[in-house]
């Protein structure tokens, strides 16, 4: 790609978006919000839009993929039609089936997979719209989701993306710097461990710059880490006020009757 | 499930492990070194560029095609690179014909990546006529013997497959439409991307590993590194995890081994294009 025209680092040291290098965009998780699935979430991050949903652990088919000891993870990410600004095939693309695999390995280590033997756990990640980093909200969202379908995780897998644009250093990047920019480093992390579970990178950095990179990176999946367990919480929260407003009505009818 | 060749697998982790504290392997290596590599330049005569590649018992083959195309829109000066892999059912009992796995569609993008991301292939020069007609350099990675590190094995053959490569030249006539002269010229190459697979097994990162080990890997991570010794393409797979510390010091062996590699391929000589 030849040198890009477009500055993607304004005068003011501020992003296109008026970010700071090191700011992620505004992320809202909604845990929960589908009937059907097991479990379920939706999240917006920035301009993208994702919807991940959950089903099992539940009968494996075809049968001959059951293992004997631990459930089957499978996990597709799709990106709908009227996600992109030009119309993208419903068929899955490479990108898809490769996003999909890292995906499923990046969730795996996270699930107690031995604790569902001869299962399938299936979680589908649907992008709805997309502004860049969308592997990494869609593993957010399904850690969630995997969550809220009450199947036992040894932690929320957070992603976050790190990459080179202008020159610097920038966290949580949007399409145009993805786009134009330099290198993008998508990284799927486990805070309670330590442990990165998706690791991805393309265009140049140098040693040092990759290694800058990567702990940026992590520090956003810090952040995200902590939202994401706010919005599990949130759903619990939610939940019980319900309970306890349903309750006062209960008690409210019963005074009238009486 | 439990197969009489899942006891043999057992068996072998456990001596595996073993070894590995000693930080030794199976076959005899340490634990940064590679198997013996091969690489035979122009095996098919019928494709502008190939390569066979052997690492250890591990066998891949590249064939390189040039047609004429139309560029994508985004880069309507620029030619265009495909690579494509297939994981050919002779190479091994797991391999079955149809249409490309996970596995394949992987291994085609890790490669296409580590090229185009280092601009190995000066692909502006492949335009004929901007926005209509340009070259386009089909990868065709068919591997033959599966033993393990399907990646570098790959790229690799890939890199000596497009070294090797020569395409036809063209000129423009008075209607500005473009005619083939009959003469061939080396493809335009830049960079020279030298992949480098590691596997972690019991918490330690072992370089090019082979089938048996990568039947008990941890997780795997690939690194591309260009002939600046920049980064240029990673994929971690596998399911298991990495620390940041494992992954600062995978990026290091990377960069080491690639530079060592890169001396075989190149015949000891200044990594500069072949062209220009």
């Amino acid at each position: 790609m030849p040198e890009s025209k477009v500055k993607l680092i304004r005068e003011d040291g501020r992003r296109l978006d008026g970010r700071r290098l090191d700011e992620l965009r505004p992320i809202r998780f909604d845990v929960g919000v589908l009937e059907n699935a097991t479990g379920s979430t939706y999240v917006e991050w920035g301009k993208n839009r994702i919807l991940a949903a959950v089903y099992g652990p539940r009968e494996v088919h075809p049968r001959h993929l059951a293992l004997p000891d631990r459930a089957v993870l499978r996990c597709r990410y799709h990106m709908a039609p009227f996600s992109t600004s030009e119309r993208k095939s419903p068929a899955p693309s490479r990108r898809e089936v490769e996003l999909s695999k890292v995906i499923t390995d990046g969730l795996a280590s996270a699930v107690f997979l031995e604790m569902f033997p001869r299962t399938a756990v299936d979680v589908f990640i649907e992008v709805l719209q997309s502004s860049g980093g969308t592997r990494c909200a869609g593993i957010a969202a399904a850690s969630l989701a995997l969550a809220d379908a009450g199947i036992p995780v040894q932690d929320l897998v957070a992603g976050c993306a790190a990459g080179k644009v202008d020159g610097q250093i920038v966290l949580d990047l949007l399409d145009e710097e993805d786009q134009l920019g330099e290198a993008d480093l998508p990284v799927a992390y486990m805070p309670r461990s330590g442990s990165v579970s998706l690791l991805q990178m393309d265009g140049q950095l140098t040693a040092e710059e990759f290694e800058k990179t990567f702990r940026l990176a992590v520090e956003g999946c810090k952040q995200v880490s902590a939202l994401q367990r706010e919005a599990l919480k949130q759903k619990y929260v939610t939940a019980k006020e319900e309970v306890e407003e349903a309750e006062t009505k209960d008690a409210e009818k019963k005074e009238e009757a009486a | 499930m439990a197969d009489s060749s899942e006891v043999v697998a057992n068996v072998s982790q456990r001596r595996v492990s073993e070894l590995l504290i000693q930080d030794k392997r199976l076959d005899g290596r340490g634990l940064t070194d590679y198997r013996e590599i091969r690489i035979e330049i122009g095996p098919v005569e019928k494709a502008e560029g190939s390569a066979q590649v052997s690492i250890g018992n591990t066998k891949v083959m590249v064939g390189v095609k040039v047609e004429t195309g139309s560029p994508f829109p985004d880069t309507p000066e620029e030619g265009v690179l495909t690579v494509n892999a297939e994981l050919v059912p002779l190479a091994a009992p797991t391999f079955e014909p149809g249409p490309p796995s996970e596995d394949a569609v992987e291994l085609a993008r890790v490669v296409d990546r580590g090229i185009r991301e280092s601009k190995a292939i000066d692909l502006p020069k492949l335009c004929l006529v901007p926005r209509k007609q340009v070259q386009v350099v089909f990868v065709d990675i068919y591997v033959l013997d599966h033993d393990g590190n399907l990646f570098d094995a790959s790229a690799l053959a890939s890199l000596s497959a497009l070294m090797n490569a020569r395409i036809p030249v063209y000129t423009t006539k008075n209607g500005g439409e473009v005619e083939r002269t009959g003469s061939y010229a080396p493809l335009p190459l830049k960079n020279h991307p030298i992949t480098v697979t590691m596997a972690k097994i019991d918490g330690k990162l072992i370089v090019d590993p082979s089938f048996e080990e990568e039947q008990m890997v941890d997780a795997r991570i690939s690194v591309a590194v260009t002939d600046e010794n920049r980064i240029c393409a990673i994929q971690k797979g596998g399911i298991g995890t990495l620390t940041a510390e494992e992954v600062s010091e995978a990026i290091k062996i990377a960069v080491a081994k690639s530079q060592e590699i890169r001396k075989t391929l190149l015949g000891g000589k200044n990594p500069v294009a072949p062209t220009r």
